[in-house]
């Protein structure tokens, strides 16, 4: 970094040698601190948006704290010893991942494929691209309203219906633990699938049509195109997509809260997931913020740990790689 | 110079922007201290109802006779939602209706924040309610939280042409005699169930297992706790034995249709015979006719299990956080007047719980044409007589119920557990409350 350049000379700069030495000084800063002020904006809402109440929710969990009532005492971590011993947050975290695991497999094996679909040259390509988003344009308490509808118990609801033109006995959607995590996925992967499948594609267009040219130069054909070029040239791509989907999954409510009337994920939990028992905790029968916060707290702290592993996992990747690889580690 | 001077003044202009910009967040609305005006001032009031409240042709009459306000109603599709929506509004200090509808079940929660409410208080209106109806809305030290608008004295709603096929009596009076006439119990009404089913008929008897024992629940002075608000639940041997009687009707003599009310099965069922009888409040009147459009053949009868019993009924309160309170206060007051949830009551079907209400001919000549022109207004006010026992609902009445509606849920509906496994998890439930 070059130092300011040295003053004009001006004749008021010889009679005040004071100020001079104050515009420099003006100047050193402005050369050290601007840098930090032009980013400065995202780091202040940041800490307003993100941090702060991060940091509220934690000073929330360690107190008892009523929904209407306000602050009580102070407790340490009683709330989270009392979280941690209830079965319910426990069913709640394994139908988090359950339904995270079987939403998020397979949509980013759909959206790869659709969005390899889509980048061929069809025709009216624009309306097929703009197509696959229409889903994540409509609300989710609408996807869940018609999906609640569709996924009803009874043998005359629409999927029991068309499993029943195969043979297939009616499933009670809602009282089993795995078929209400399918019909949840279901809805979600409905919404998601469009959305991830447009990221792909437009990393998929990045990738340099030489690579292609000289592929079939060499005779491989388009499944093996698939495998060699495509797939390793997207995995930065399919790291995000993988990264975001993970943190919307373990953070999922709305498709699940809306799936039946009562909004508590079952009678016997079946597809509570872990926001839904922040809510209740909070908002239902105790209204006890600092139970909620303690859960709030925890969830934060799984999400980080996913994180974090998917992080090292990406660097094995990245280092083990092929060309998206080697262009990472420069 | 003038390089420097110019970026000091980016600089500065910089560090005034972000500031602004940080500030900005922190700024409050001041609006809405005109609140104070005088009558001529145009206004609106919000209402905030869930279900059905009936009060879509009154607000255009009370606009009519007050045209500088104007009122709108927001409608919650169920009590949960409206719940919901009270509770973190009242939490976050703003964006409450004017004037909020809440049920009995969760008013005991509210009721330990009355500053949180306008005290409605009133002598000229002291004797409007039911005495009951008003103490369940009055603090300890006299504050009335929220003016009573229905009750839900309840009947037995049942299909006279799945009676005439099962071979039962179809006429109302004597369905009434049939399932015990003032003498009426539980036992009783499971015996003619399984009279019902021994006809040979597909259809269940009842729909809900959680409906059914909602009924029972309601006649029990203290189910879940003591009247100093001490949890009870666990040990009470009249809610275990509740709970036996009515799964052991349910699951043992198969004679719950398996539906969880509300949830789209139980509505669909209405239109496909799911099952012969059902409790109803006053309330569920209009949800039945809505629902079983096209049906013929249901009908009330002026009979209860167990003596009388009360389901639900809601109040209207005005939240201390609104703009016109005493605007407010007039329209709780009027729609609350009895000539005012008479029409109500004709409407959707909403039963009054003011006396001179019970009393009036235009209540007590009401019949339903849907119910084979059954004179609800006095079937209804004779059930509302019968009630005989309020109970005692403290501040956890609310979550307990709704542990115990989810155990009979997971053996009635879910079938996930049975009577026994599914009552030791309501144990847990309940427990998870302290």
């Amino acid at each position: 970094m070059a130092v300011i350049s040295p003053p004009e000379l001006d004749p008021e700069l010889d009679r005040a040698p004071r100020r001079i030495a104050m515009r420099q000084r003006l100047g050193r800063w402005d050369v050290k601190l601007s840098p930090y002020l032009y980013v400065s904006p995202f780091f202040i809402v940041f800490a307003i948006v993100g941090l702060f109440p991060l940091a509220y929710t934690a000073y929330v969990s360690l107190h008892k704290w009523h929904l209407i009532g306000g602050k009580g005492a102070f407790v340490g971590f009683e709330n989270y010893a009392y979280v941690l011993a209830q079965p319910n947050f426990w069913i709640g975290l394994r139908n988090t991942f359950s339904i995270f695991l079987l939403s998020s497999v397979p949509q980013v094996i759909i959206a790869l494929v659709l969005a390899v679909v889509l980048n061929n040259n069809i025709r009216a390509k624009t309306f097929w691209r703009m197509g696959v988003l229409l889903p994540y344009v409509v609300a989710p308490v609408a996807v869940a309203l018609i999906f609640s509808k569709m996924f009803a118990d009874s043998p005359t609801g629409l999927i029991n219906t068309l499993l029943g033109t195969v043979g297939i006995d009616a499933i009670r959607w809602h009282a089993g633990v795995l078929s209400s995590h399918v019909a949840i996925a279901t809805m979600v992967d409905f919404r998601w699938t469009g959305y991830n499948t447009l990221i792909l594609l437009a990393a998929m267009q990045a990738v340099p049509s030489d690579l292609y040219e000289a592929a079939v130069l060499d005779g491989a054909n388009r499944f093996r195109q698939f495998i060699s070029i495509t797939v390793p040239m997207l995995r930065p791509t399919i790291i995000f997509v993988v990264i975001t989907s993970t943190i919307g999954g373990l953070q999922i409510f709305d498709e699940a809260r809306m799936f039946d009337q009562t909004g508590q994920g079952g009678a016997d939990r079946q597809w509570m997931t872990v926001t839904m028992y922040i809510y209740e905790l909070g908002w239902g029968a105790q209204k006890s913020f600092g139970r909620a916060a303690a859960v709030a707290w925890i969830l934060f702290l799984i999400i980080l740990l996913i994180g974090l592993m998917n992080f090292w996992f990406t660097q094995r990747i990245a280092s083990s790689g092929t060309t998206a690889g080697k262009k990472k580690k420069r | 110079m003038r390089k420097t001077t110019s970026k000091a003044w980016a600089l500065t202009a910089g560090v005034a922007s972000i500031a602004l910009l940080a500030s900005a967040c922190g700024s409050s609305d001041e609006s809405g201290d005109d609140a104070s005006g005088s009558s001529d001032e145009k206004i609106t009031l919000t209402v905030a109802t869930f279900n059905e409240f009936g009060y879509e042709d009154l607000i255009k009459e009370y606009t009519e006779l007050n045209p500088n306000i104007t009122v709108e109603q927001k409608k919650a599709a169920t009590s949960n939602e409206a719940r919901d929506n009270m509770n973190t509004r009242l939490a976050a200090g703003s964006g409450l209706s004017d004037i909020e509808a809440i049920e009995v079940d969760w008013l005991p929660e509210l009721m330990q924040f009355p500053d949180k409410f306008v005290d409605l208080t009133d002598d000229s209106i002291a004797d409007r309610w039911l005495d009951w109806k008003v103490a369940q809305a009055t603090t300890e030290d006299g504050t009335l939280i929220g003016y009573g608008t229905d009750i839900g004295p309840e009947g037995v709603c049942y299909r006279s042409d799945l009676f005439a096929a099962a071979g039962l009596p179809t006429d109302r009076a004597e369905v009434a005699t049939l399932l015990g006439g003032d003498d009426a119990t539980w036992e009783k009404y499971f015996e003619v169930g399984k009279q019902f089913k021994a006809a040979g008929t597909p259809t269940a008897w009842f729909d809900s297992a959680g409906a059914t024992y909602q009924g029972m629940i309601n006649q029990v002075e203290n189910a879940y706790e003591d009247s100093d608000g001490t949890i009870i639940a666990a040990d009470n041997a009249e809610v275990s034995d509740l709970y036996s009687q009515v799964l052991t009707a349910s699951t043992t003599d198969g004679l719950s249709a398996g539906l969880k009310q509300w949830e789209d099965p139980w509505v669909a069922s209405f239109q496909n015979n799911g099952f012969a009888t059902m409790l109803c409040p006053g309330w569920m009147l209009g949800v039945i006719e809505g629902n079983a459009e096209g049906v013929t053949g249901w009908d009330i009868a002026d009979v209860f299990p167990g003596g009388g019993g009360n389901w639900g009924g809601s109040f209207l309160t005005v939240p201390a956080q609104g703009e016109h309170p005493e605007e407010a206060m007039a329209l709780a007051n009027w729609l609350t007047a009895p000539e005012q949830q008479i029409k109500a009551f004709v409407s959707k079907g909403t039963f009054p719980s003011q006396v001179d209400a019970l009393e009036s001919q235009d209540l007590l000549s009401v019949t339903n044409a849907f119910y084979n022109d059954a004179p609800t207004g006095e079937i209804l006010a004779n059930r509302a007589n019968a009630v005989s026992v309020t109970p005692f609902k403290g501040p956890n009445y609310f979550a307990i119920n709704d542990a115990m509606q989810q155990a009979l849920t997971r053996v009635d509906v879910d079938k996930t557990d049975d009577p026994d496994s599914s009552w030791a998890k309501f144990l847990t439930d309940v427990k998870a409350l302290g």
